[in-house]
């Protein structure tokens, strides 16, 4: 299960352009790690397609921290 | 150059005069197009003077599972929407004093909520793309406003403002929101006019004849080009002279 957070910490990476080091669990996308909101939208489409699982709004506008995207994920994936 | 080779894009209203002519002539510049609408038959119609690269998928603009179906269906079918065109409308004229609910909200629903909704079904994947053309037909009654048409003059105002903040929204990601407000377009609908009614409009329109679908279509041609990828939340107004804002 580690690989998800692995898998979810590399999207964040690769989407925002930051350091793999600032993608902490309990680091805020807006806050820590630059995110408008338009790039939270991308970051949760990105997630639905990595693990093949739908992010509701609802859902969604909870996940503010790495750790919170990575918790979902874990109780929500599919595999 | 405005060559569309290769791009995709979903017209609604393209049962009608100018849908029609807009369908047309993107199609012409080489995209693949999906023609929607409610006239199947029309539809069907238009799709056979195109030939390849057209599809048709039906679906009504007051229906909000239907705008949701309309997208994934046309995603499947063409692969991506690249070009979206909101052109679907529909009028219920009446004066202010004697307009009923309904009619008010009809115009609002299927012009202004229904072109909402079906952009916001849309843009997902052009956000994921990093491209996307949103075009949304307004009208010079929407800037001007028009006695008897508070409540189209409204929808067609608010489609302006609204692409002006999904212009800002999503320029980050390569999307274009941009309106084409056409003056008056000799079409079906204003053919019933009398030559009385023509005459009085055209005394009001510099360039001294009707507009034709083609003169709005080929503003939309541009909007939806590369070449267009600079231009957004703009409201391009067609028509003649009639009213230079």
């Amino acid at each position: 299960m580690s690989d998800i957070a692995e898998r979810v910490k590399k999207i964040v990476v690769e989407h925002l352009g930051v350091e793999a080091a600032q993608v902490k669990e309990d680091a805020k996308f807006i806050d820590d790690l630059g995110a408008d909101s338009l790039d939270t939208v991308e970051l949760v489409m990105a997630f639905e397609e990595e693990f093949g699982i739908e992010i509701p709004d609802d859902a969604a506008e909870k996940i503010q921290t790495v750790g919170d995207a990575i918790g979902f994920i874990k109780s929500n994936a599919k595999s | 150059m405005f060559d569309l080779s290769g791009k995709t894009a979903l017209v609604t209203g393209a049962s009608g005069a100018i849908g029609g002519a807009i369908a047309r002539a993107l199609h012409k510049q080489g995209a693949t197009v999906t023609l929607s609408g409610t006239r199947t038959d029309a539809l069907e119609k238009l799709k056979g003077e195109l030939g390849d690269r057209a599809h048709v998928i039906a679906a009504r603009m007051d229906d909000a599972a239907d705008i949701d179906r309309l997208v994934k269906e046309a995603e499947a079918a063409m692969g991506k929407i690249d070009i979206l065109v909101n052109n679907a409308g529909i009028t219920r004229d009446n004066i202010s004093m004697r307009m009923k609910d309904e009619e008010w909200e009809k115009v609002l629903q299927v012009n202004l909520t229904g072109t909402f909704r079906l952009t916001r079904a849309t843009m997902r994947g052009m956000m994921r793309r990093r491209h996307g053309r949103v075009i949304n037909i307004t009208s010079i009654v929407g800037v001007t406003g028009n006695p008897g048409q508070a409540n189209y003059a409204a929808a067609k105002a608010g489609l302006i403002g609204m692409s002006k903040s999904l212009a800002q929204e999503l320029a980050s990601r390569a999307i274009t929101v941009n309106c084409v407000a056409p003056g008056f377009i000799a079409t079906p609908m204003t053919d019933v006019l009398t030559d009385e009614q023509k005459k009085a409009i055209l005394g009001r329109v510099p360039a001294d004849r009707l507009g034709t679908p083609d003169d709005i279509a080929a503003g939309v041609v541009y909007l939806a080009s590369d070449e267009a990828a600079y231009v957004t939340g703009q409201t391009l107004h067609i028509n003649g002279g009639m009213a230079m804002i």
